[in-house]
């Protein structure tokens, strides 16, 4: 059973990597960009500001927008690396979290399970873009992938997620992602998706069928609690759903990550301003 | 653990039977959608709906009943806004949260009047039917397994029994599939009811992405055989 505490930090195994990233941000002076205030790299996790590389929901026009990248110091993770990223936007600034690149989660040598856990906080007032490359589950791999977010009653929040079920052509191995998002400390969404050979049902068409990338994005705005956006199943394999509160989750199944990102878009796009890109 | 509390299996049969009169009949647990969409074509891909389906939404029910029962046989009814809320968090789908509190509603007013408690009126207007399941079998004198089983039970052969008013298939291959699948719900029930009494926030939460979408397609198509 799922366990909603953050993990507790291992003992680093023999050859596993540990690394523990933190990034903060504040309001800037009206009008300006906002501050990072800690911007802490470990081994693998390598944050750096940065600009924007493409199209960003939500920050049109925003002259506010504290920009960070995440790089990725070696390969992986592997197979027994445990990596944490805690990070904490502060009220009323505006955070836009980047990755530079996809996420090969690759297998190590002794079969041991590979961990990625993402705490956000995010104040009152205060804005968290999200938006990172897909994570692709090489074959043979084990990894368990945890984002827990919790948001302050006035925060706003976009993310989006992408798995993609192996490299071209190949079978992927075992991975659980958890994402938890919490308002005001009440759950509001709460998603776990597992697949590979220990994972009994995803190919089954009420989970993922015969789809090799899955993702979504989740966006939570307190303007919206008069009434979330209406459904939207704008595809056969997507749909825009308004959650039990203030937010909206997009869902997609779709054969390949090109094809996921675009019904995602798609997706993001029915939003409107100031969602859309 | 196999707490079966003071109540029997009669019990236990009574609540997860599909001929109890709570509405379950109307509905083919996303089966439909997933037809009508060409997910499904066959005896096979029938088999790992089911599985895929009671290893996600199955799951989250089945624990949700259990946490239910164990809280209803305590007397503490104030924790199921909380559970409310986090089960309204594992269900993206609109259209599947008004489904599941359809199913609630009916429930609660037929296990009201065929074995009355008091605990049925704690529940809010429209409670989500798993809740309703565990209070039910608190109220029956069983156990958080048995109500995890009885959802899982319920759900699972209500689904498969739409399968033959929706597809060419052998109801003798369908019930074949309920065999097949007899084990994995027992193991199903006791992950569910592993720990009934810890944090609202630690129930399982394995999401079920297409059952998500397809449900959204057929809650507004115009003609369909159930409700959902």
């Amino acid at each position: 059973m799922y366990v909603s505490s953050p993990p507790e930090m291992p003992e680093a195994r023999h050859g596993a990597m540990t690394a523990r990233a933190v990034l903060a941000s504040a309001a800037g002076p009206a009008g300006r960009a906002g501050r990072i205030e800690t911007l802490r790299s470990d081994g693998p996790l390598v944050l750096r500001k940065c600009n924007p590389k493409g199209p960003e929901p939500l920050t049109h026009r925003r002259p506010d927008a504290a920009r960070v990248a995440l790089a990725a110091g070696t390969a992986g993770p592997l197979g027994g690396d445990d990596y944490a990223l805690d990070v904490h936007v502060g009220a009323g600034s505006t955070l836009v979290l980047q990755e530079v690149s996809m996420m090969l989660v690759l297998p190590g040598p002794t079969g041991a399970r590979s961990r990625m856990s993402i705490t956000v906080n995010v104040e009152d007032d205060a804005t968290f873009v999200w938006w990172p490359e897909p994570i692709i589950a090489a074959h043979r791999c084990n990894h368990r992938h945890d984002m827990r977010i919790a948001l302050a009653p006035t925060a706003r929040m976009i993310l989006r997620e992408e798995m993609v079920l192996g490299r071209h052509g190949e079978a992927p191995g075992d991975f659980i992602s958890r994402l938890r998002v919490t308002r005001a400390g009440r759950a509001l969404y709460d998603q776990q998706l597992a697949f590979g050979p220990s994972a009994p049902g995803w190919k089954g068409a009420a989970v993922l069928g015969g789809g090799a990338a899955a993702g979504s994005i989740i966006a939570v705005d307190p303007g919206w609690t008069d009434g979330a956006p209406e459904p939207d199943p704008y595809h056969q394999n997507a749909a825009l759903t308004p959650l039990a509160g203030p937010g909206v989750a997009i869902g997609a199944v779709a054969p390949d990550s090109l094809d996921l990102r675009r019904l995602l878009l798609r997706g993001l796009n029915t939003l409107g301003p100031p969602w859309a890109i | 653990m196999r707490d079966r509390g003071t109540g029997g299996q009669a019990a236990l049969l009574l609540l997860a039977d599909g001929r109890l009169p709570a509405g379950g009949y109307a509905h083919s647990g996303g089966l439909e959608a997933a037809v009508a969409a060409g997910r499904v074509t066959d005896i096979a891909g029938l088999q790992d709906f089911l599985i895929g389906r009671a290893e996600t939404s199955g799951l989250i029910a089945a624990a949700f009943a259990a946490a239910a029962c164990s809280r209803a046989r305590r007397g503490e009814l104030s924790d199921m806004a909380e559970l409310e809320t986090e089960l309204d968090a594992r269900i993206p789908s609109l259209e599947l949260r008004r489904v599941s509190r359809n199913l609630g509603r009916q429930l609660r007013r037929a296990m009201d009047s065929i074995h009355p408690h008091p605990h049925f009126a704690a529940l809010g207007t429209a409670p989500h039917q798993p809740l309703v399941m565990g209070v039910a079998a608190a109220a029956l004198g069983l156990g958080p397994r048995d109500a995890a089983l009885a959802i899982l039970h319920e759900n699972n052969s209500g689904a498969a029994a739409a399968a033959a008013k929706l597809m060419r298939v052998d109801p003798f291959h369908v019930h074949a599939i309920l065999a097949r699948m007899a084990a994995r719900l027992d193991r199903l029930a006791d992950m569910a009811s592993a720990a009934p009494d810890g944090p609202s926030a630690d129930l399982a939460a394995p999401g079920s992405p297409l059952a998500d979408i397809a449900a959204e397609h057929h809650g507004g198509a115009d003609v369909r055989l159930f409700a959902s």
